[in-house]
C-alpha cells in the first residue's frame, strides 16, 4: 500500500471505531460521566470538605486530575478490549485480515479509536468538574502530553487483552482485578506521602501512580515523583507494549488458526 | 504463458491438536476459470481457502496468487483477492453501506471512489434499498449477497466463494448464479467456489477438484468427469400405475412408486430400447428425470471409494500391530 492508501485505511478504521462508541453512547459515554459526577459530589464536596487540604490544595482540587485520569485509563482500555474482542467474536476481524492493511495500521486504528474514547470521556469529566471547582492548569502542554500518552498506553493494553481473550469474561478480568485496584491505589484519592515508608515504596511499583502524579503536576504543579522520569517510563511502556501487540497480531495470536 | 490465478504446491496444514487437514496438495486455477472445489465436510476445502485468504496459517507449501508468492508479498497478492466466507463475518450492528465502504477503505479506496462502486454493487445485488439499515435486519440471503458486494468492492481478479448459497432459497440461488456467471463472463473474474449443491458446481463451473481427507483425489474438467459416469438412473413418471416393474432385457428396472419406474442405464445402452419395450406393453411415460444429480453420483462414489481405502489401510495397520504384538 502506498502512503495515501495507508492513510485512508487508518482513517477508515479510526472513524469506524469512533462511530461505534458514539452509536452506543448510553453504554460508553454516559456511565463514566455519571460515576465521576458521583465521585465529585460524595468525595469532593461532602467528604472532602471534612478532609481539609491535601498537598496544600483543597481535596476537590486534588482529586480532579486523578479522576480525569482514571476515566481516561478505564475508557481507553475497555474501548479497545471490547471492540476488538467483539470483532474477533463476530469474526468481522477477518474483514481486516483479508485486506492488504499492514498489521501496524490495524493496531494503530484500534488504539487511536480507544484513545478517542478515553480522551472524550476525560473531556466530559473535566467539563463536569467545572461545576464543582475552578480548574487551573499550571503546565498545559505537559498535561496534554501525559494524558494522550496514558490513553495510548492503556488502549494498547486493551488490545493485548482482546487478542488473548477467549471469552467475554476474559476481557473484564483485567479491568476489574488489576486496573481498578491499581488506579485506586495510584494516588487518585490520596497523596502517597500519607503512607508509611514501606507502602510508599510498594506504591512506587504501580505504573499508574506515575501517570496520575505527572497529570496532577500538569494541573497543580505538585507531584510525589520526578516528572521527567515518569514521562520516560510511560514512553518506554508504550514502546514495549506496542511492539508486543504488533508481534502478537502479526503471528495471528487468537485470530488465526 | 499467463500466470495461473491461483497456484498451490505441497500445501500442508497441521492444526495445534495434531490433526492434519491438508496433506501436501497441489492445485492450479487458470485465470478466468469458474472452478469448483468439492469435498465432504472436514475434507480440507475451507482450510485451503483459509490459507489462500490469510485466515489460516499454513504449515508448509507455497501459494501464489497471479504469480505473487504470499510468503513474499501477501499485501500485493491480497489486492487481487476477494473472499466470501461460509459464515457471516461482518458487524451485525453496522449499516449495510458502512460495511461495504469500510471494506473499500481497508484497500485504500477513498470514500469518493468507493461510493459509486458501492451503489453499483448494492443495486446489482438488490440491497440498495437496505443500505441505511442495520445488517442484522437483513434476511439470510441478503446477508450472503452483502458479503459478495463487500468482497467485490476493490474489483478483485480472483473471487473465492465458500458455500455462497448455503441456506438460500432456490429462486435467490438462481439469481446469485446468474450474477456470478455475469462477473465471470463479462469482467473476467476468476471464481473459485466450494459448495455442497453439486447441481450448482455442474451448472456453473468448468473445472473441478475433489478433495477428501486433505488430499486432492481428482482435478479435471466438469465435462470430462461427467463423461466417466458408467451408469445413470432415470425416473420415469407413468400415465397410469402398474402392478410391478416390467422386465426389459439388458436393463434393471424397479418401481419406487406405483406410477413410477426407475431404470438404470449403463454406458452404451440406448434409452430408446426401454421406451419401445414399455410402449409395446401399453405403458405410457409422461415425464422423465435423473434420479440424482449426475455429478453428485460421481462425487459420492469417489468419496466412498476414498473412505473405503482409508478404512482398509487402518485395518491393515491394526493387523500389523496385532502381528507384531
Amino acid at each position: 500500500m502506498n502512503p495515501r492508501q495507508i492513510a485512508i485505511a487508518l482513517w477508515t478504521l479510526v472513524v469506524k471505531e469512533i462511530k461505534r462508541f458514539t452509536r452506543i453512547w448510553p453504554q460508553t459515554l454516559l456511565p463514566p460521566s455519571i460515576t465521576m459526577t458521583m465521585y465529585f459530589i460524595i468525595f469532593g464536596n461532602l467528604i472532602g470538605s471534612r478532609i481539609g487540604e491535601m498537598d496544600g490544595y483543597s481535596y476537590m482540587d486534588f482529586i480532579v486530575p486523578g479522576l480525569i485520569m482514571m476515566a481516561v485509563i478505564t475508557n481507553s482500555y475497555s474501548n479497545v478490549a471490547s471492540s476488538f474482542f467483539s470483532n474477533k467474536f463476530q469474526r468481522s476481524v477477518e474483514e481486516m485480515m483479508v485486506s492488504p492493511m499492514p498489521s501496524w495500521v490495524i493496531l494503530s486504528g484500534f488504539v487511536l479509536g480507544g484513545m478517542a474514547r478515553g480522551l472524550g470521556v476525560g473531556l466530559i469529566v473535566t467539563i463536569v468538574s467545572l461545576f464543582f471547582t475552578r480548574l487551573e492548569v499550571a503546565h498545559p502542554v505537559l498535561t496534554l502530553l501525559v494524558v494522550v500518552m496514558t490513553a495510548a498506553l492503556f488502549a494498547i493494553g486493551g488490545f493485548i487483552n482482546a487478542l488473548l481473550g477467549k471469552k467475554f469474561d476474559d476481557i473484564s478480568i483485567v479491568p476489574t482485578f488489576i486496573l481498578t485496584p491499581l488506579t485506586y491505589l495510584g494516588g487518585v484519592f490520596y497523596s502517597i506521602s500519607l503512607l508509611p515508608a514501606f507502602w510508599q515504596g510498594v506504591s512506587m511499583l504501580n505504573p499508574i501512580l506515575y501517570m496520575v502524579n505527572v497529570f496532577r503536576y500538569g494541573f497543580l504543579g505538585v507531584s510525589d515523583i520526578p516528572v521527567g522520569w515518569a514521562l520516560a517510563a510511560i514512553l518506554a511502556f508504550i514502546a514495549v507494549l506496542f511492539t508486543i501487540a504488533l508481534r502478537m497480531l502479526e503471528r495471528g495470536q487468537g485470530i488465526r488458526s | 504463458m499467463a500466470e495461473p490465478a491461483l497456484s498451490i504446491r505441497g500445501l500442508t496444514k497441521v492444526y495445534g491438536n495434531g490433526f492434519q487437514a491438508l496433506k501436501g496438495i497441489d492445485l492450479d486455477v487458470a485465470e478466468g476459470d469458474f472452478f469448483a472445489l468439492l469435498g465432504p465436510n472436514g475434507a480440507g476445502k475451507s482450510t485451503t481457502l483459509g490459507v489462500v485468504s490469510s485466515l489460516v496459517q499454513k504449515s508448509a507449501g507455497r501459494v501464489s496468487i497471479f504469480g505473487i508468492d504470499i510468503d513474499r508479498d501477501f499485501a500485493r497478492a491480497k489486492y487481487h483477492l476477494g473472499v466470501v466466507p461460509q459464515e457471516f463475518n461482518f458487524n451485525q450492528f453496522e449499516k449495510v453501506l458502512d460495511i461495504v465502504l469500510a471494506q473499500a477503505g481497508y484497500y485504500g479506496m477513498s470514500r469518493r471512489q468507493a461510493l459509486p462502486r458501492a451503489e453499483e454493487l448494492l443495486r446489482d445485488l438488490g440491497l440498495w434499498d437496505k443500505r441505511n439499515g442495520s445488517a442484522r435486519m437483513l434476511s439470510g440471503g441478503m446477508k450472503r449477497r452483502l458479503m459478495i458486494a463487500r468482497a467485490l468492492m476493490h474489483r478483485p481478479k480472483l473471487l473465492i466463494l465458500d458455500e455462497p448459497t448455503a441456506g438460500v432459497d432456490i429462486e435467490l440461488r438462481r439469481s446469485m448464479w446468474e450474477y456470478m456467471r455475469r462477473i465471470n463472463r463479462e469482467e473476467g473474474t476468476t471464481i473459485i467456489l466450494t459448495t455442497h449443491y453439486l447441481e450448482e458446481a455442474e451448472s456453473l463451473c468448468r473445472n473441478v477438484a475433489i478433495i477428501n481427507h486433505g488430499e486432492i483425489i481428482r482435478n479435471t474438467s466438469v465435462r470430462d468427469l461427467l463423461m466417466e459416469l458408467d451408469t445413470e438412473t432415470f425416473l420415469l413418471d407413468l400415465a397410469h400405475p402398474v402392478e410391478a416393474a416390467p422386465e426389459v432385457e439388458g436393463f434393471e428396472l424397479s418401481q419406487p412408486e406405483p406410477a413410477q419406474l426407475a431404470v438404470v442405464v449403463h454406458r452404451g445402452q440406448r434409452l430408446n430400447d426401454v421406451f419401445e419395450a414399455l410402449s409395446a406393453r401399453g405403458i405410457q411415460v409422461v415425464s422423465m428425470r435423473n434420479r440424482a444429480n449426475r455429478l453428485e453420483e460421481m462425487f459420492v462414489s469417489m468419496v466412498e471409494q476414498g473412505n473405503q481405502a482409508l478404512d482398509r489401510a487402518a485395518e491393515d495397520k491394526g493387523k500389523d500391530k496385532e502381528a507384531r504384538a
